[in-house]
């Protein structure tokens, strides 16, 4: 080892493929200081569809922190920026820790190369679980600096302070730079034991807004996404899609697409494709080809569906249980059942999933639009016979996500292309391929049964779930019995979606919340009881009795029983650790049942908020989406046969849609922050539904809240 | 099938051997390099493909490149002046009018067009301008407000 070349112990390296990365990490940036890290239990803490983990953890070391001998700090992260602003909350976190100006950090996110593993950014769990994990490297890389400090300037770490990136010794007025301490280095760190990490308190950029690092980049068209990177050679590719989900091919003919010009086709038993520079020619071309298929599709739509789920042989759990249901049967003065129906909804990003692939001496270069750069990294070793040392994912920004994009099969089609003709590959997914392909919100149905007293207490609370899970099922209130069953697929003994599913934005929250909430609504109308009231009266969770306080103060609510022709209504949950509470005031146009919402207060507690500016950004971001599940979101199908493809039937919320939005993030600094990409979303439905109740007297059980529905809703009352 | 096609781009006049009837967004992201124009549908309905065409919001996917024969056509990469931001740009960053950005080529460059039209927008009239934008990422308020404000200092400044 060379003399300015250190390493501390490093610990034995259980997974040969991290270590290797490890070396070719370093030789990659040359000198410098390197922190790896492990990401204590971030990982497992990680809610990962059961499908994608496919990968055993590493107990290795592998994640990055390099400050180079110019002083720039970089993080090395496997999670990827799809608009939800992690490259500029994780960067702040970084800088807050390190002591260094907020400019002179980098981040490197979502390539498999340079990054550590990481199962894939969904879930909200960016900064709630990884922040941290960063932030102890950070300031374990400080304790590093300080040390390296305080030899250089001869006096006690403990004497030194660091300001903007520079080590202090104020009572000599002696200073030394992180980039003059990096200089000629290459000093490699390994944490082993778990720092703790600064005070919150102590932070000067967490907790103040910063703008997002990538907007410049954005507004000017520079900003790159995956569709927009070339490669001289490059060709663009359609694939043959099957018009359902279930056909299979029985015969095909190519030659009409043949001939067109510069067009090649290219094919692997069924997997067929057209390629050329041209993308006009290649669109031509794949309607040219004509192929017969042979149906054999589930028989369900999207209006036998719910009727469906119920009847499926599924997997029965019960997920929560406490006390005795007939016991609070028997305590009850009304019980209510309700069933609650709500459809199949498409991700819908407006970047299509990408991807450009590309072989280069035994090496698959890919870049691709993913939330999982790893996960696809796995899928093209595994489905085209590969290795993991010659498959590299990079992923460029995204063009949203909202988990749609944690699936991952246009860059596996895009390898297998660019592996079959040896070209640099580029493949745009078509907004029909997006909807036919996407993995939808699944549809479910959600049957509550619930019991109150005299007084207005919850006696009982019984509640089944299919095909929702239990995210965001929890009873929230306090109910001395209850019982939550959760129905889910037995994919083994019944097929129960015709097509993929996985997780939206907050996955099926929405739905939970949605019953749940309206349930509630339920009964204090019945009880005659402010609706407010109610659920403070049932509540015991101190925090969700603060956000539905907060949230009333800054709605400016006056209670009064429901329906009170106000069209005011309210609905409270939490996701992702943080606890949310929301106020919908609405106007039904009772003719045509179109509603309006006029204004949306929300109070959220996250904890610590990284980044109020961004968080508020993502709250508002929440809030107008949950529009399109509220009102017209709802993918129609027959059988494996997608109706809706494009947004000219898929209706996504539009800017006139929007409403007043007043939003609250409490305090809680000395909190850990807890996610804030998704919580906004669930209980706007709710609080919808219940403010179109106050205004009607109309009760929704069903969403989208379509204006039929809403008139047949008011019809009924 | 090529035909000579001439057309002023961003400000400096443009020739271009192409064949005419191929979609103008293609050609200006593959051909021309100018990867700013999204692609988010091809059928007209999400707006991510705006250019503007004489001054006037235009949906690149749907057009041919000889629509633009002879005419003026301004991309998000021709608005910035002299490496400073077009107010409008510059009032999206400032009120984070953009999530994931992919909408937002559109957003400015149909508000760019408002604004030369009706310098003093009302608030409906610019929702009325933006209505058939689409944003997944749903940075709606913020897109509001941006233009108010890019109004705002048009009309203060220059
Ligand atoms: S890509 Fe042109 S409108 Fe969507
Ligand atoms: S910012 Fe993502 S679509 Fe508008």
């Amino acid at each position: 080892m060379k003399k300015n070349e250190e390493k501390t112990t490093r610990p034995s390296v259980t997974d040969k493929d991290s270590g290797m990365k490890r070396r070719s990490f370093v030789k990659l940036l040359g000198g410098g200081i390197f922190i790896f890290f492990q990401p204590w239990n971030v990982i497992d803490m990680l809610p990962v569809p059961q499908q994608q983990q496919r990968r055993t953890l590493t107990k290795d070391y592998n994640a990055f922190l390099h400050i180079a001998e110019d002083g720039t700090v970089t993080c090395y992260t496997g999670k990827i920026e799809m608009g939800q602003g992690i490259i500029t909350g994780l960067a702040m976190m970084m800088a807050d820790e390190l002591n260094v100006p907020f400019e002179k950090v980098k981040m490197v996110m979502g390539d498999t190369e340079l990054c550590p593993y990481d199962a894939g950014t969904w879930g909200s769990q960016s900064t709630q679980t990884f922040g941290p994990a960063m932030r102890a490297a950070a300031a374990e890389a400080k304790s590093v600096l300080l040390d390296m400090a305080s030899a250089q300037l001869g006096v006690p770490a403990s004497q030194l302070e660091v300001k903007n990136g520079t080590v202090i010794d104020s009572s000599n007025d002696r200073s030394v730079s992180y980039a003059q301490l990096a200089k000629g280095k290459k000093l490699e760190k390994y944490l082993e034991v778990k720092p703790a990490v600064e005070d919150y308190s102590k932070f000067t950029i967490v907790g103040t807004s910063h703008k997002r690092v990538d907007a410049i980049e954005k507004v000017t068209g520079k900003a790159k996404y995956t569709g927009d990177l070339k490669i001289p050679g490059m060709v663009f590719a359609r694939i043959l899609r099957p018009p359902s989900h279930g056909a299979r091919m029985t015969s095909v003919d190519v030659s009409g697409a043949e001939k067109i010009e510069g067009v090649k086709v290219v094919r692997d038993g069924d997997f067929i494709a057209v390629i050329c520079g041209n993308k006009d020619r290649v669109d031509e071309a794949i309607v040219k080809i004509k192929a017969e298929y042979d149906f054999k599709e589930l028989p369900v739509n999207d209006k036998t569906v719910f009727d469906w789920m119920v009847n499926a042989q599924s997997r029965v759990s019960v997920a929560r249980e406490g006390g005795d249901l007939d016991t609070g049967k028997k305590l009850s003065d009304k019980i209510f059942e309700s069933e609650f129906h709500d459809p199949y909804v498409a991700h819908a990003a407006i970047e299509t999933h990408t991807a450009l692939a590309h072989l280069v001496d035994g090496t698959m270069n890919v870049w691709a639009s993913t939330q999982s750069p790893f996960g696809l990294q796995d899928a093209i070793v595994n489905e085209i016979k590969m290795t993991r040392e010659t498959v590299r994912v990079r992923t460029p920004f995204l063009g949203g996500g909202f988990g749609g994009k944690a699936a991952y099969q246009q860059g596996v089609e895009a390898a297998s292309l660019a592996k079959l003709t040896g070209k640099p590959v580029m493949l745009v997914w078509t907004r029909e391929e997006e909807f036919f392909y996407d993995t939808f919100h699944t549809a479910n149905v959600i049957k509550v049964k619930s019991g109150i007293d005299k007084s207005g207490l919850i006696t009982f609370w019984d509640y089944h779930v299919w095909f929702a899970g239990t995210r965001g099922s929890d009873i929230i209130y306090d109910v001395p019995n209850f019982k939550t069953t959760s129905y889910s697929e037995n994919r083994s003994a019944f097929q129960v979606h015709p097509f993929g599913t996985g997780p939206w934005r907050a996955p099926n929250n929405n739905s939970n919340t949605f019953a749940r909430e309206t349930q509630i609504d339920i009964m204090a109308s019945a009880a005659g009881i402010d609706p407010l009231e109610f659920r403070l009266k049932n509540l015991k969770d101190e925090k969700m009795i603060a956000c539905l306080k907060s949230v009333a103060d800054k709605f400016g609510y006056i209670p009064a029983k429901t329906p009170g022709k106000r069209g005011i209504g309210i609905a409270c949950g939490h996701d992702a650790g943080t606890w949310v509470a929301q106020i919908a005031e609405v106007k039904v146009d009772t003719a045509t049942g179109k509603v309006q919402v006029v204004r949306v207060a929300c109070s959220q507690d996250m904890g610590l908020c990284v980044n109020p500016e961004g968080a508020l950004i993502q709250m508002e971001g929440c809030i107008s989406m949950a529009l399109g599940y509220t009102f017209s979101e709802e993918v129609h199908f027959e059988g494996g046969n997608i109706l809706d493809r494009g947004f000219d039937t898929y209706q996504i919320p539009k800017i006139s849609w929007l409403p007043q939005i007043d939003c609250v993030i409490l305090d809680r600094k000395d909190k850990p922050p807890k996610g804030g990409g998704e919580p906004a979303i669930i209980a706007v439905g709710a609080a919808v539904a219940n403010a179109i109740h106050d205004a009607t007297g109309a009760r929704l059980y069903r969403t989208p809240m379509t204006p039929e529905r809403v008139l047949e809703a008011i019809r009924k009352v | 099938m090529e035909e000579t096609i001439r057309f002023k781009l961003n400000g400096k006049k443009t020739e271009l051997r192409t064949d005419p009837s191929h979609t103008l967004i293609w050609v200006l992201r593959n051909e021309l390099g100018l990867t700013g124009t999204k692609w988010g549908c091809g059928t007209g309905f999400c707006g991510a493909c705006t250019v503007l065409i004489d001054d006037e919001p235009a949906r690149s996917c749907s057009l041919p490149v000889s629509d633009i024969a002879g005419r003026k056509v301004t991309t998000i990469e021709g608005l910035e002046k002299k490496g400073k931001l077009h107010p409008v740009q510059k009032a999206f960053v400032e009120h984070e009018a953009l999530q994931c950005g992919f909408c937002t080529p559109g957003m400015v460059l149909t508000s760019v067009s408002l604004l030369k039209k009706n310098p003093s927008p009302a608030r409906q009239e610019i929702i009325e301008a933006l209505e058939e934008n689409l944003c997944r990422c749903t940075a709606h308020v913020r897109i509001i407000d941006a233009v108010m404000a890019a109004a705002k200092e048009m009309k203060g400044g220059k």
